[in-house]
């Protein structure tokens, strides 16, 4: 898609940077000044710098609901893409150009819809009196689980798929499908080699996407599941703000820090292989 | 203004301030009490100059608050601004420490028991004896008045009883089968006052004390195994739709969606449980740094008189001077023979007992619920 464009600029590049400093300003005061007010919170303990509050955030209930946190995220992020790459791709295909336009607008809207009012769409829909459980007989309590709350979450994370994945899936040209059928290929191998690898790094950075989203969620989990199922943003929730937790801040702070870690451990993944993926591209 | 306030938390404030009203200089941000500003009319006169008052996390549904403000700024021209009506205890206090010195900050506060504890240790309120200071019960204020106890209720069960055949008078009620994935709570124990007081009640039905909370944990947790714990936060709508058809809430709460429920075909009943009664009370407290520091007063002092008191009832609130206005008969006994009856008088858990109750739950409640 992008073949010409890397090639021979080196002196630009050198005073390059300078034109991106306003952004590494920006950068610096909206993320890099709360970042170190965090973690020096994280690092303190009764006024004193210690390791306390990092290692009570790894420990007992609150590394439970870390763990849930990236079990549910990377539960929604894969079924998610997978989803979402298909739905998008029977979209784009498609010779109705009015279904096309629906499906994007609404995978718009529906890739924001969240919070409170997801939550009680899916209670009045499926949860224990809602309308259609009754219709088919779905047993108590079943959308208050891991995974009714992962069911919940694709609601808005396969739109989100979709809107990442449209414009990918639209760079596949019909003329690369007919060409490597003239040169004998399956339709598996015309996906394995060609579809796929140029789908890459759209696919990927769609997973780190809806990881991500799922990751940081909290007003629908917390509605919908209290703490039925352990989830990081809730702990810090309860430790940050509420009406009963006295002095758990700094454990609020460190659970940040903690998640923080684990959001750079995934950057780190999809970094060198997106480079990877991508250099199929040039 | 800093020295003011310096003054205020001093050792002996008192002293001082009279001088200070004496001299003519009425400092309504150092004032103990209304006399110390020359009496009511002077209070009035001042915050009225003020004009505005800021209060935050005064949910217009909840003690009857939404009438409580309107009340007050029909009757003394004193604009209130509510901000974040939803907010708890804790962004209160945060709300008084990040906005220190400035325009925005709330003048009062309504916290959790707690929460006025601790803010007070912090050095956060100014003391301030409203003129019925001395009507109200030891226990229920500092003695300086940095932080006065102002309403409360008891943990109840509030139950559809459209859909329930039987509703349930006790924690042992509970867990019958019967009510299976119905029995909700008003939030997250870890995080919301109602639904931590209500594991404290559960103790206390199940052979626990002020001291152990960890048999509530359990009954939940066997709640939970039974298939009877309904995971949804209660709030009005879900009570509409039937997803929480039971819901340990304070009493006041429940007893205030009664009559909202009965216009949408809905018979809201509510019950003190029979073996886990658990009462508590919000404070009160005044920003030491108060915008308006006369308004604040002079809200303190609306609060506490018998038409304050009788706006909370109103919203079935217990309010802290029932029992004296009872004996002097202010009290509107048509809003009091609607509370929720209850037989015989309450005891409290210390702030040790609590703290210790907490710090149990915040470690403790997970593991059980969870999974």
């Amino acid at each position: 898609m992008s073949r010409s464009l890397t090639g021979g600029r080196p002196g630009a590049r050198s005073r390059g940077w300078l034109g991106a400093l306003p952004l590494l300003a920006f950068f610096a005061l909206v993320f890099g000044v709360p970042a170190a007010a965090l973690a020096a919170g994280a690092f303190t303990a009764q006024g004193r710098p210690s390791l306390d509050n990092l290692a009570l955030s790894l420990r007992g209930g609150y590394l439970t609901a870390l763990l849930g946190s990236v079990k549910l995220s990377a539960v929604v992020a894969l079924a998610g893409a997978v989803l979402g790459t298909f739905l998008a791709h029977a979209v784009v295909t498609s010779r109705f150009r009015l279904l096309r336009e629906a499906v994007l607008t609404a995978s718009g809207v529906l890739a924001n819809f969240g919070g409170v009012p997801l939550a009680f769409f899916w209670i009045a829909t499926l949860g224990n009196s809602g309308v259609v459980s009754g219709l088919v007989g779905l047993p108590s309590g079943s959308l208050y689980t891991f995974w009714g709350l992962a069911v919940v979450y694709l609601y808005f994370s396969i739109p989100l798929m979709v809107l990442a994945m449209a414009p990918a899936l639209d760079g596949l040209r019909p003329q690369w499908r007919e060409a490597a059928a003239n040169n004998g290929a399956t339709a598996w191998h015309y996906w394995r080699y060609v579809g796929l690898p140029v789908l890459a790094p759209a696919m990927l950075g769609g997973v780190v996407l809806l990881f991500g989203s799922a990751f940081s969620a909290y007003a629908t989990a917390n509605a919908m599941v209290g703490t039925v199922v352990p989830l990081v943003t809730l702990k810090i929730a309860a430790a940050l703000t509420g009406d009963v937790l006295i002095g758990y801040e700094n454990i609020a702070l460190a659970l940040s820090l903690d998640m923080i870690v684990v959001a750079g451990l995934v950057m780190a993944i999809y970094l060198p292989l997106q480079r990877r993926t991508s250099r199929w591209l040039h | 203004m800093t020295t003011a306030v310096t003054a205020a938390c001093g050792a002996a404030p008192g002293t001082r301030q009279t001088t200070q009203a004496s001299q003519g200089g009425a400092n309504a941000a150092t004032a103990t009490s209304a006399a110390d500003l020359g009496g009511l009319d002077k209070l009035v006169e001042a915050a009225k100059k003020e004009g505005t008052l800021h209060v935050i996390a005064l949910p217009p549904d909840w003690a009857n608050y939404g009438e409580i403000i309107e009340k007050f700024q029909a009757k003394y021209g004193i604009k209130i601004e509510s901000e974040t009506p939803d907010a708890a205890s804790a962004d209160e206090i945060n709300a008084v420490k990040t906005r220190k010195g400035q325009d925005r900050a709330p003048d009062v506060l309504d916290l959790g028991q707690s929460f006025a504890i601790s803010g007070a240790a912090e050095g956060l309120f100014a003391p301030y004896k409203v003129q019925a200071f001395g009507k109200i019960p030891e226990g229920q204020k500092e003695a300086t008045g940095l932080w006065v106890n102002d309403y409360g209720g008891y943990v109840s069960i509030g139950c559809d009883a459209k859909k329930i055949t039987t509703c349930p008078t006790s924690f042992k009620d509970l867990l019958k089968p019967e009510y299976k994935g119905k029995v909700a709570m008003n939030g997250n124990p870890t995080k919301a006052g109602s639904a931590f007081a209500g594991v404290y009640a559960a103790a206390l039905a199940s052979g626990g004390s002020f001291d152990d909370i960890q048999p509530g944990i359990d009954f939940f947790k066997k709640l939970k195994d039974a298939g009877n714990y309904n995971p949804v936060e209660t709030t009005p709508a879900t009570i509409e739709k039937g997803e929480t058809q039971i819901s340990i809430d304070w009493d006041y709460n429940n007893a205030a969606y009664a009559p909202q429920m009965a216009d949408k075909g809905i018979d809201w009943k509510v019950n003190v449980p029979s073996d886990g009664r658990y009462f508590q009370m919000y404070a009160q407290a005044i920003n030491k740094d108060a915008p308006h520091p006369a308004a604040a007063r002079l809200w303190q002092e609306y609060l506490y008189s018998a038409e304050g008191q009788n706006l909370f009832l109103k919203g079935f609130a217990r309010p802290v001077l029932l029992p004296a206005m009872t004996a002097d008969g202010t009290v509107d006994q048509a809003l009091a023979g609607k509370l929720p009856q209850v037989e015989g008088e309450p005891t409290f858990p210390t702030s040790q007992q609590v703290d210790a109750a907490k710090a149990k739950l915040a470690s403790g409640w997970d593991a059980a619920i969870s999974g």
